[in-house]
C-alpha cells in the first residue's frame, strides 16, 4: 500500500510536514529517510483526524464547552476533559477512513512472517501540546494486536488532545482550539535481541573522533540502567577501525514476552556471554547509523539502538532514540579549545615557539 | 611485572661450524670484549627488515653506509634535539641497532639549530628536491662510466709517446675507490630528505594523536601518503606492457618467458611485436633497475639482467587480463577514500586546530612521498648499478684466478678487495708469474663460505639485552616499528602463539581468510598462487606483481611504513606487519584469518595429521577474547 493524504508510511518517500504528521510522526519519517531506520510503521495524518471531527460534527460542541473555562478550576477542567474524551471515543470513524487505516495496518503486518504487536502513539503538532509530547510522554499504547484494537487506540490518541493538562496549557498560553489537530503513529513493537547505546564521541574525554558503543542481549533497558555489564567497543569514527573493546559479562537479558505483554528477565548462557554480542558487520552498521544521526542533527548524538529479531539480517538494525550528547556538548565554553601545537614536543623533545 | 629481557650477545650459541665468525667482519662491527659491560647495558634490536639474511663480508657496505648516513643527519646535519643516530653491530651475521639519545641537558641548545636547518629545507622543499634528483642521477651516471677491464700485456706505445708515465693500474684502483665513494655519496643523499620526511610525518602524527587520542596509525598514514608513487611505477609499466600485448594479440609469444632471449626474439618476428618491443625498451630505462631483493645483497637479481623475471610477470598479467580480471590498482577509489578521511577528521576540529591540521598535514603530505619514492633511486637504481659493477670486478679477478666462483668477491671485505687489487697490479706490474691471490683466496673463501652457511642455520634474535621502559626514539618507532608494545609482544611471543595466533601491527585494514604461502626469499615468489595469504620475513618493492594475486600479507618485521604496509594499503589488502615470527610459526597451506584492522593473525587450521600420535587442534579460536 502506498502513502496517501491520510496515511503516510515512514518509508513512503513523501516529504514530511509537521502540520500533517505532528512532531513525532515527522521525526520518524525524517529519520527513516535519512538512513536511520526506526521500527517500521506509518502515521495516521492530521487530515484523518480533521475528517473524523468533521464527520462527527462535535467541534462546535467542544468549543462551546470550553468557552470561559477557568484554567485554575482544576475540578471543572477534569470534568470537561473526561466528557470531551468520552465523546470523541464514542464516535465512529467514517468507514472510508477506517478501511484506509486497516489496509495500512495489514500492509505493515505483511512485512513479517506472522503478525507482530504494534505501539500506537499520539503525535501532536508543535503548538498544540506541551513539550512533553516530544519526549514521548504523551499517550502511548503498547503491545496492540489486531486492527480492532489499533483503531480503538488511534481514537484514544485523538482524544488525548483534550487531557486536562493540554486544555490548561492552551488556555494559559492563549493558544486557540481552532485548527487543533493530531496525528497518530502506528509502529512495530521492537523485538530486540541485542540492544544498546552508541555515542558519537568518547564519553571519557569528549574526543569526537570516536564512536563508543555499549551492547548487550535483549532490550536496551539493562544497559541503560546499568544492570548488566555490556560489551564496550570503541571505533574510530572516520574509518570505523576498532580502537578497543572489552567483553562485558552480560549475565542477563530482558526479552519481550508476547503472551504476557511484558519483558521477562532470563539468564544468558555461558556461550553467549563469552562472545561479543555484535558481529563485526553489525558493529559497523551501528556505528554508521550513529554517524548518520550526528550528521543529521549536526551535533554529537547519544543514540539507543536495537537489532530486531523479526526483521532479516541487514535490515534489522533500528534506531530507537537519538538525542544530543549533553555532557561534553553542553560544557560552557569558559576558554577556547586550546590549539594543539603538538608534534615537535612529543616527537623531538621540545616545544616550538608559537607562530605569531 | 618484572621486565623480561632478551638474551645478551654472549649468551647466544654460535652455530656449529661458525666458530671464528667475528673475523669475517671489520673489528668495529662486532661487540668488543673490553666494552662488554657498556654494550650489554644497551638495548639492541635486530634489523632483519633490511638485512634478513647473513652478511657476506662485502655486503656489510650497505648496512654501514645506510645506518651511518641516517645517523649523521640526526646528529650532525639537522641536530634533532632528542635523537642522535643509531649505533650498529653485526652479531652472528645479523645487524643489531641501538639508538643513541641526546643527553637531556643538551637538548635545549640544539633546538634553534634544528629549527633553522629543518626550516630551511621545508621552506625550499621543491627546489632542494630537484637538486637532489640531479645529484643522485649524476652519481649513477658516473658509476655507470666506471670499468674494470683486464690490464694490458704492455703499456701502449701512445702512452710512451705522450709521456703519460703511468701503467693504467691506477685507473683500476681509482675506479674501485670511486665506485665505493659514489655508493657512499648516494647513501648520504638518500638521507638528506629521508629524515625530513619522517620529521614532517611524525610532527603530523603526534598532532593527530594529541587531537584524536588513539587515532589508528593507519588513518594518519593514509592522510599523508601518496597514492600514485614512483615505487609502483615499475609494476605499473609491466601492467601497461601486458595490456598492450593483449591489445596487439601477442599472447602466443609469452608461452615460455623463462627463456627471455627467445621470447624477445619471437616478439620481434610477429606483427605488432616491433611496436611492443619499442614500448618495452622505453620501460626498461630506468624502471628495470629494479631488484627482486632490497638492494642490500650481492645476490640480488635485477630485472635488467634477469629479464625472464619481468617477462614472467607480464605473462601472468596477460593471463589475468584474458580471464577478465582488473589488474590496475583502484587509484581513483583510493584517492577518493583518502580525501574523505582527511575531510572527516578535519571537520571534527575547531577552526584554530583546523588551521594547524592543514599546515601540518600539508607539510607531511609534501615531505612524506619522498620516503616512498626515494627507494627506487637508491636501493634499486643506484645499488643495481653498484652491484653490476662489483660483479664485473669480481669476474675480472675470477678470470685472473683469484677465486673459483665468479661472484666470490663477496666473501672479501671491501678493504680486502683493495688489497687484492693491489696484489693483482703488483704481480702484473713486476712481471711475476702470478699474483699471490690465486693461491691465498680460494681456500680462504671456502673457509668463510662454511662459516657464512653455518651462520645462516640460525635465525637472529628480535633484540638483545634489556629493553628500556619505553621506546621513544622517533625513527626507531617509525621506520622499524620498534615500539614498547612491539617489544613486549616479542618477549611474550611464546604465549601469544599458544592460542593459535600472532599479533603484529595493524598495517592495512580488512579481514580475510585464506591459505598461507610462506616465502623465505624472492626465489620462491613463483610459488605464490592466486588467493593465497603471503607470509614472509619482509617484503620488497619488486614483489609488486604478486600483490595483485594475494589476499593479504603477514610479515615478521616492519612497521606502518614498511613496504608491505604501504603496498597493501595501496592495493586495499589487509596486512599485519612486525609479528616477529610469522614466517617461522606459520607453514604453507595453513588456513589463516588475517585481521589487518586489529593486527591479528589466527591460524584456524593445521595441516591434517594422521597416523599414530595424531591429535586434534582447536579450530577457529579467537585470540582477542
Amino acid at each position: 500500500m502506498k502513502s496517501n493524504s491520510y496515511i503516510q508510511f515512514f518509508d513512503g518517500g513523501i516529504e514530511p510536514t509537521l502540520d500533517n504528521l505532528g512532531g513525532k510522526g515527522a521525526s520518524l519519517v525524517t529519520m527513516t529517510e535519512a538512513g536511520m531506520p526506526v521500527p517500521p510503521g506509518f502515521v495516521v495524518t492530521t487530515a484523518e483526524f480533521d475528517a473524523f471531527m468533521t464527520a462527527a460534527g462535535i467541534a462546535d460542541k467542544i468549543a462551546a464547552r470550553l468557552k470561559g473555562l477557568d484554567p485554575e478550576d482544576v475540578a471543572e477542567v477534569d470534568r470537561l476533559s473526561e466528557a470531551i474524551r468520552t465523546d470523541i471515543c464514542s464516535r465512529p470513524i467514517p468507514e472510508e477512513l477506517r478501511e484506509l487505516t486497516r489496509s495500512a495496518y495489514e500492509s505493515l503486518m505483511s512485512r513479517f512472517e506472522a503478525p507482530v504487536p504494534v505501539a500506537v502513539r499520539s503525535s501532536a503538532t508543535a503548538e498544540d501540546l506541551p513539550d512533553a509530547s516530544f519526549a514521548g510522554q504523551q499517550d502511548t499504547y503498547l503491545w496492540l494486536e489486531g486492527f480492532d484494537s489499533v483503531g480503538e487506540h488511534i481514537r484514544r490518541c485523538w482524544a488525548s488532545l483534550y487531557t486536562s493538562r493540554a486544555i490548561i496549557y492552551r488556555l494559559k498560553n492563549n493558544i486557540p482550539d481552532a485548527g487543533l489537530s493530531m496525528a497518530v503513529v502506528v509502529q512495530k513493537m521492537v523485538n530486540s535481541k541485542v540492544a544498546g547505546v552508541a555515542m558519537t564521541l568518547d564519553p571519557a574525554t569528549g574526543d569526537r573522533s570516536k564512536i563508543t558503543i555499549d551492547s548487550s542481549y535483549g532490550v536496551g533497558e539493562m544497559v541503560v540502567s546499568g544492570q548488566v555489564t555490556p560489551d564496550n567497543i570503541q571505533l574510530d569514527k572516520v574509518t570505523l577501525a576498532l580502537i578497543h573493546e572489552s567483553l562485558g559479562t552480560k549475565h542477563a537479558e530482558l526479552v519481550p514476552d508476547a503472551a504476557s505483554h511484558c519483558l521477562v528477565e532470563r539468564e544468558v548462557d555461558e556461550s553467549r556471554r563469552s562472545v561479543r554480542s555484535l558481529t563485526d558487520t553489525e558493529l559497523a552498521a551501528v556505528a554508521r547509523m550513529a554517524k548518520r544521526a550526528e550528521k543529521h542533527y549536526k551535533c554529537p548524538q547519544d543514540i539507543e539502538w536495537a537489532l530486531d529479531a523479526d526483521l532479516p539480517d541487514g535490515e534489522n538494525l533500528l534506531l530507537l532514540q537519538s538525542r544530543p550528547e549533553t555532557v561534553h556538548s553542553s560544557k560552557p565554553a569558559t576558554a577556547p579549545t586550546p590549539i594543539v601545537t603538538g608534534g615537535y614536543a612529543a616527537t623531538f623533545g621540545f616545544t616550538p615557539k608559537l607562530p605569531a | 611485572m618484572s621486565m623480561k629481557s632478551f638474551p645478551k650477545p654472549s649468551e647466544l650459541a654460535v652455530p656449529a661450524g661458525a666458530e671464528g665468525w667475528e673475523k669475517l667482519y671489520p673489528y668495529y662491527l662486532t661487540f668488543q670484549e673490553s666494552l662488554k659491560d657498556e654494550e650489554d647495558a644497551k638495548f639492541w634490536f635486530c634489523d632483519s627488515q633490511h638485512w634478513p639474511t647473513v652478511f657476506k663480508p662485502f655486503e656489510t657496505i650497505g648496512g654501514e653506509f645506510a645506518v651511518k648516513c641516517l645517523g649523521q643527519y640526526n646528529a650532525r646535519h639537522l641536530m634533532i634535539p632528542n635523537a642522535n643516530g643509531i649505533e650498529f653491530r653485526i652479531h652472528l651475521g645479523y645487524l643489531y641497532m641501538s639508538p643513541i639519545p641526546v643527553p637531556e641537558e643538551q637538548i635545549a641548545a640544539r633546538v634553534p639549530l634544528f629549527e633553522e636547518r629543518v626550516g630551511h629545507y621545508f621552506a625550499n622543499w621543491n627546489e632542494k628536491l630537484a637538486q637532489w634528483h640531479t645529484k643522485v642521477r649524476g652519481t649513477i651516471t658516473e658509476m655507470e662510466s666506471l670499468g674494470f677491464a683486464k690490464l694490458p700485456d704492455l703499456v701502449p706505445m701512445a702512452d710512451i709517446l705522450s709521456g703519460k708515465a703511468k701503467d693504467g693500474s691506477e685507473v683500476l684502483l681509482e675506479n674501485y675507490d670511486r665506485l665505493i665513494q659514489l655508493a657512499y655519496q648516494n647513501w648520504q643523499y638518500h638521507f638528506e630528505f629521508l629524515n625530513l620526511g619522517y620529521i614532517a610525518y611524525l610532527d603530523f602524527f603526534n598532532f593527530a594523536k594529541a587531537v584524536f587520542p588513539n587515532i589508528p596509525d593507519q588513518s594518519i598514514a593514509t592522510m599523508v601518503q601518496g597514492v600514485d608513487m614512483e615505487l609502483f611505477r615499475p609494476d605499473d609499466e609491466l601492467k601497461e606492457l601486458a595490456a598492450l600485448a593483449v591489445e596487439l594479440g601477442l599472447q602466443p609469444s609469452f608461452t615460455n618467458t623463462d627463456d627471455a632471449a627467445a621470447t624477445l626474439a619471437g616478439l620481434a618476428a610477429v606483427p605488432g611485436g616491433e611496436r611492443w618491443l619499442a614500448r618495452y625498451e622505453e620501460a626498461k630505462d630506468p624502471w628495470f633497475n629494479f631488484t627482486v631483493g632490497n638492494g642490500f645483497y650481492g645476490h640480488d637479481k635485477y630485472w635488467y639482467e634477469y629479464q625472464e623475471i619481468p617477462l614472467g610477470y607480464i605473462a601472468d598479467y596477460i593471463r589475468r587480463l584474458d580471464d577478465g580480471q582488473e589488474i590496475m590498482r583502484p587509484k581513483e577509489a583510493l584517492i577518493a577514500e583518502k580525501e574523505r578521511i582527511i575531510e572527516e577528521y578535519r571537520e571534527l576540529l575547531d577552526a584554530d586546530n583546523q588551521a594547524v591540521f592543514d599546515a601540518k598535514r600539508g607539510l607531511a603530505a609534501t615531505a612524506y612521498p619522498y620516503v616512498e619514492n626515494h627507494n627506487f633511486y637508491i636501493e634499486h637504481w643506484t645499488m643495481g648499478v653498484f652491484w653490476r659493477k662489483i660483479r664485473e670486478l669480481s669476474r675480472m679477478l675470477h678470470a685472473e684466478g683469484f677465486w673459483n666462483g665468479p661472484d666470490d668477491l663477496l666473501y672479501l671485505s671491501r678493504n680486502e678487495v683493495r688489497d687484492a687489487l693491489f696484489d693483482l697490479v703488483t704481480g702484473w706490474g713486476v712481471g711475476a708469474k702470478a699474483p699471490i691471490g690465486p693461491i691465498y683466496w680460494p681456500e680462504e673463501i671456502e673457509r668463510r663460505r662454511i662459516i657464512v652457511d653455518a651462520l645462516k642455520t640460525a635465525r637472529p634474535q628480535p633484540a638483545l639485552n634489556t629493553p628500556p621502559e619505553s621506546i621513544t626514539e622517533p625513527f626507531t618507532r617509525m621506520l622499524w616499528g620498534i615500539t614498547t608494545e612491539q617489544v613486549e609482544q616479542w618477549l611474550g611471543a611464546g604465549e601469544a602463539v599458544e592460542g593459535g595466533g600472532l599479533r603484529g601491527m595493524a598495517a592495512s585494514p580488512g579481514i580475510v581468510e585464506g591459505r598461507a604461502r610462506v616465502i623465505h626469499g624472492s626465489d620462491q615468489l613463483a610459488e605464490v598462487q592466486q588467493g593465497e595469504i603471503l607470509v614472509a620475513t619482509v617484503t620488497a618493492p619488486s614483489w609488486g606483481p604478486i600483490f595483485g594475486k594475494i589476499k593479504a600479507t603477514v610479515t615478521d618485521i616492519g612497521g606502518m611504513m614498511s613496504h608491505a604496509a604501504i603496498v597493501c594499503r595501496e592495493y586495499g589488502l589487509p596486512a599485519v606487519t612486525g609479528t616477529g615470527s610469522a614466517s617461522t610459526t606459520i607453514t604453507t597451506g595453513q588456513w589463516l584469518r588475517v585481521n589487518g584492522t586489529k593486527g591479528t593473525v589466527e591460524i584456524l587450521d593445521h595441516p591434517p595429521v594422521s597416523g599414530p600420535g595424531a591429535h586434534s587442534h582447536t579450530h577457529g579460536e579467537q585470540i582477542d577474547a
